[in-house]
């Protein structure tokens, strides 16, 4: 078993989380309370991911980041090193990757709560900042939980963007769906079970952890 | 005093109306989808109208000519509609207290005790709005809506879920404190009733215009003298 990729894929996946969480509560806040006829155009672009192949997104987001741009020149200079086959790089791509699986659930969320209690904040004096984090996010704390849940499988097994941006860099790059392709690449099927199964098993086990807290706390609706 | 002029339209519904309501009690009454409701959104400032002007007291809320349009929640208005729209995640006290940000805690805590007496609702501060009847709830939203002394309170059927004697007793202690603070009011209504106890002044709305204004008794017999007269004529 690959523990440092393992540990690497979790630590890939819970940063993006974070990351994803912190940037979907405002952009869904917007979307949903917004009138500009821009954010038709803002949602189709949160929702692109979704449909773009991870190897095009991947590809694009090599040659972005790379030192041919003045993008990738520029974060090269910050930083130190280039984004692209460095950890770094990977949360990038990742954040990109999974927003529409953090965003969707969080403009559900959020689309659901009653106007007349959005009016009400309103008119007690309640400007955005306020109606997002005192009525928005409480009322919408499940499809929070729905997009962080979403948000970290997704990231723990995407492949197609981290093969194309990363590559296969031990301790920097090098995550579980890699070390899968590695081992299925070299017929070692019985560590490719193993691999497959503890991807499959963290899903299992986060998925019933989400599902069972709803129950504990009075039904679905709780 | 209220000023307004104003016309919007909402799909096929089209309100233009253009008074003044100088009383500090009026009533719009008018059946359902007169526009009772839409008037007391565009002048809470939850809808913008197409054109207009809303003024309180010669200030401009709302003035399409001058692109002004003020927040709901810088308004000093206060609204309590049919629907009593707690906050299901807060209890009674920190629902009533939610527009009170702008006082310290004992002021605030003062305050909830003034208003939640006035509704006669103390003994509902620590429960959630799912543990209330419709009639409590209702009590709650207005005691809410009363708590940041609006200059301003609109009422859209607001003691539908009440029983007669608890309205009445609740419009009397209502329309005294509100006397007190200086508190205009209007209160959309389709019961004749409610408009004869409340409103010293009625603005009778028909689909979208403003078909009279005046003391409620003239109004609502005139309006009372039409209806038979066109059920007579049938």
């Amino acid at each position: 078993m690959d523990w440092q990729a393992l540990a690497l894929t979790l630590k890939l996946a819970a940063i993006t989380t974070a990351i994803l969480l912190a940037a979907a509560v405002p952009l869904a806040a917007l979307l949903v309370l917004g009138r500009s006829r821009w954010l038709a155009a803002l949602e189709a672009l949160a929702a692109l991911p979704l449909v773009l192949p991870p190897t095009v997104l991947g590809f694009f987001l090599l040659v972005l980041l790379g030192p041919r741009t003045a993008v990738g020149r520029a974060i090269a200079a910050l930083l130190g090193h280039p984004l692209a086959f460095s950890f770094s790089g990977l949360v990038v791509g990742s954040v990109i990757y999974s927003l529409p699986f953090a965003v969707q659930p969080v403009v559900a969320g959020f689309a659901a709560v009653d106007t007349a209690l959005v009016d009400a904040a309103r008119l007690l004096g309640a400007r955005s900042v306020r109606l997002v984090l005192s009525l928005l996010v409480p009322l919408a704390r499940r499809s929070l939980l729905a997009a962080a849940v979403l948000s970290f499988l997704h990231t723990m097994g995407e492949f197609g963007v981290v093969l194309m941006l990363g590559g296969d860099i031990p301790g920097a790059t090098r995550t579980l769906s890699i070390v899968l392709y590695n081992q299925v690449e070299n017929f070692d099927y019985a560590a490719a079970n193993r691999t497959a199964g503890i991807l499959l098993g963290l899903s299992v086990l986060a998925l019933a952890a989400i599902y069972s807290q709803g129950r504990f706390r009075g039904g679905r609706r709780a | 005093m209220l000023e307004l002029a104003l016309d919007a339209r909402r799909g096929i519904f089209h309100l233009n109306i253009e008074c003044r309501f100088a009383s500090e009690w009026t009533v719009i009454f008018g059946p359902s989808g007169a526009g009772k409701s839409s008037l007391l959104r565009l002048l809470a400032g939850l809808d913008r109208p197409d054109h207009g002007r809303i003024a309180m007291d010669g200030a401009s809320l709302t003035d399409s000519a001058r692109g002004l349009w003020l927040q709901p929640g810088r308004r000093r208005i206060s609204m309590v509609a049919q629907q009593s729209a707690l906050f299901p995640h807060l209890s009674v006290t920190a629902n009533v207290a939610y527009g009170l940000g702008h006082l310290d805690r004992t002021s605030r805590a003062a305050r909830v005790k003034e208003v939640l007496e006035l509704v006669d609702a103390m003994n509902l501060a620590g429960r959630r709005p799912q543990e209330l009847s419709g009639g409590e709830a209702q009590r709650v939203a207005l005691a809410r809506a009363l708590a940041p002394q609006p200059r301003l309170l609109l009422l859209d059927e607001p003691f539908s879920a009440l029983d007669g004697a608890a309205s009445d007793a609740l419009l009397a202690r209502l329309q005294i404190w509100l006397s007190q603070h200086r508190v205009q009011t209007v209160l959309a209504t389709h019961d004749a009733t409610d408009a004869l106890a409340a409103g010293a002044e009625v603005a009778l709305l028909r689909d979208g215009r403003l078909a009279a204004l005046g003391p409620a008794p003239m109004v609502l017999a005139a309006e009372r003298e039409r209806l038979l007269a066109r059920l007579g004529a049938r």
